[in-house]
């Protein structure tokens, strides 16, 4: 046994059998970050805020809500909503927050594009995020279900005929996944149990590796500089802080931090309390109905775009149907982010501004995401359609002409 | 030597018999997500075409889908490869959600035919689009005559070669 003497005082204590003092060295006052960021360096604290916002808010909710197909609705649009004390303030929380953390993870994503912060040793951090993405979509659609809505309802028949389109066993696929031959009450509770308990519980394991995975390679700044954290932070430990490259995480990193989460709580709360109706489709205040379709479904905005590239193909080519030709570019634009860093040949870790080739496609990018965006909400009609198809075809061609353009570069600016 | 052996053994047999038991799990909770017994059966609907009304819609709930059943008058001509026959009497049977954006279009009995209120498409009596945006002719579900009943939910041979004919068509 280790030897122990007796403590001092409370904290000593403590740290005793804890080691307090290691651990928060390790964790924050001696874990560096650069110094050259802006605020774009910000959103991961805002998005580690706001999931904890959506679950103690998903807590709340969770006390009234009934995942029954014949209460959902009224648990949530009655009891919730107008007999809970502050219940419509959970709610409002709840579906504004879904929204904003989708605005937030977007900004925090091409951030990482723009500033080159997924090669080089920070492939996995990369992963890890594209995982988060992935596991936060299907969080966001299992929670679009429970309020049993049309829109609910509708959006989660089209999501799970999707799987339809798998050859062979897609037919078998869809009444699996469902439970039924059609959205019924055996989709509504598993897809419950994910909301509240798996996606959740993957979601913050995933948070934990993303983390984690930064420990080593670091976090990545402005210029995509590469130097010695171990030297720097050596220098600040010995007092030069100003001609440290490093800050640690607490308290000065943090503190910045938190005055950009300020100016973005006044943001969230202003819309939770002023225009939460963005959040809230008048369609799905009609209850669920299975036998009448409306006339238009659409996803929330943060699907707009991948959703626009699935219906993007609406005519046969070369023998494959429209139908198939939509999946396979779906499956496609959902797949190929996470092989970004394998697809950027160039060595070059700068901000885009900074690369001659790549700086062009980061804005291409950027304007087909916001057309095919724009477009997934509008019915697919006359000259939306070809609007659609060419802006997914923009899309797909973007990512296979990638490795040829970052070649290109690191050729042109020599390896550097 | 020999300890490291008998270790090695002890751990691949704790490895099989982990993939065993994991298996096993992974099956187990395939069943669970698999559709109920009850689900199963409810998938199958059972109707007595043979007391039904002539030219008056009959609409029966299907896997959650609407299912259209309007018995022929004497004077309605059956449509080849749409028209099934039961006992004496030609019968439509069709899902009945418009092929354009899902809505149930509704019977009009003085005029034998089928209008969607959403966007003004009209079938035949037998669920042909006649008009407007539809793209196809009303889905027909899979179903098996049994005597006078119907049984949606199988393929019947009758339902095979109306299926044949829209393929080759």
């Amino acid at each position: 046994m280790a030897e122990f003497k007796p403590a001092g005082s409370m904290y000593e204590w403590f740290d005793q059998r804890l080691g307090i003092d290691k651990f928060l060295k390790v964790m924050m006052t001696e874990y560096w970050i650069p110094k050259n960021i802006n605020f774009l360096w910000a959103m991961g604290v805002l998005l580690t805020v706001m999931f904890t916002i959506l679950l103690i808010s998903g807590i709340f909710l969770l006390m009234y809500y009934k995942p029954d197909m014949n209460m959902a609705f009224d648990s949530v649009n009655y009891t919730i909503m107008q007999e809970v004390g502050y219940g419509w303030l959970f709610r409002h929380i709840h579906a504004v927050g879904a929204s904003v953390v989708f605005l937030i993870i977007y900004i925090h994503m091409f951030t990482g594009i723009y500033y080159g912060s997924y090669k080089k040793g920070r492939e996995l951090i990369w992963i890890s995020g594209m995982l988060l993405f992935v596991l936060f979509s299907a969080e966001g659609f299992s929670g679009y279900m429970l309020p049993w809505g049309q829109m609910s309802y509708w959006a989660a028949y089209v999501i799970t005929e999707i799987f339809g389109g798998i050859p062979v066993i897609g037919g078998d696929l869809v009444v699996w996944i469902r439970g039924n031959f059609y959205v019924s009450d055996s989709t509504l509770t598993r897809f419950f149990m994910l909301h509240v308990l798996l996606i959740p519980l993957a979601i913050l394991g995933a948070i934990v590796v993303h983390f984690y995975a930064l420990r080593f390679p670091h976090v990545n700044n402005e210029e995509g500089e590469f130097f010695d954290f171990d030297k720097e932070a050596d220098k600040y430990l010995a007092g030069d802080k100003k001609g440290s490259k490093v800050v640690p995480f607490w308290p000065v990193f943090l503190s910045k931090d938190f005055f950009v989460l300020g100016f973005f709580l006044l943001f969230f709360f202003y819309l939770v309390f002023f225009h939460y109706d963005f959040a809230m489709d008048p369609v799905n205040f009609d209850k669920a109905d299975n036998l009448k379709t409306p006339a238009h479904i659409y996803p929330e905005w943060y699907f707009l775009w991948s959703y626009e590239v699935l219906r993007g193909f609406f005519f046969d080519i070369a023998g494959i149907s429209g139908k198939s030709l939509g999946l396979m570019a779906f499956a496609f634009a959902n797949a190929i982010f996470l092989v970004l860093p394998w697809l950027d040949r160039s060595p070059m870790v700068k901000p885009a501004n900074q690369r001659p080739y790549f700086k062009y496609w980061f804005w291409f990018l950027m304007v087909d995401l916001m057309v095919l965006t724009v477009y997934g909400k509008l019915p697919p009609t006359g000259a939306n359609a070809w609007v659609g198809f060419a802006s997914s075809i923009t899309f797909l061609t973007l990512f296979i002409a990638l490795p040829f353009i970052t070649k290109a570069e690191a050729k042109k600016v020599g390896g550097k | 030597m020999k300890d490291e052996s008998r270790r090695g053994f002890i751990g691949k047999a704790f490895g099989a018999v982990a993939a065993v038991g994991g298996v096993a799990s992974l099956l187990a909770m395939k069943k669970t997500w698999d559709p109920l017994p009850s689900v199963m059966s409810a998938g199958f609907t059972t109707v007595d075409v043979s007391a039904l009304e002539a030219n008056k819609l009959d609409i029966v709930v299907w896997r959650g889908k609407p299912i259209f059943i309007l018995k022929y008058t004497d004077d309605m001509k059956p449509t080849d490869g749409r028209s099934v026959k039961v006992g004496d009497h030609y019968y439509s049977v069709m899902i009945g959600l418009c092929t354009h954006l899902g809505c149930i279009p509704a019977y009009r009995a003085d005029q034998k035919d089928f209008k969607c209120a959403c966007h003004g498409g009209e079938f035949t009596s037998a669920g042909i689009n006649k008009f407007g945006p539809p793209p196809r002719p009303l889905d027909l579900p899979p179903f098996k005559i049994d005597g006078t009943t119907l049984v949606l939910g199988e393929e019947g041979p009758e339902y095979k070669a109306m299926m044949a004919k829209a393929g080759g068509a």
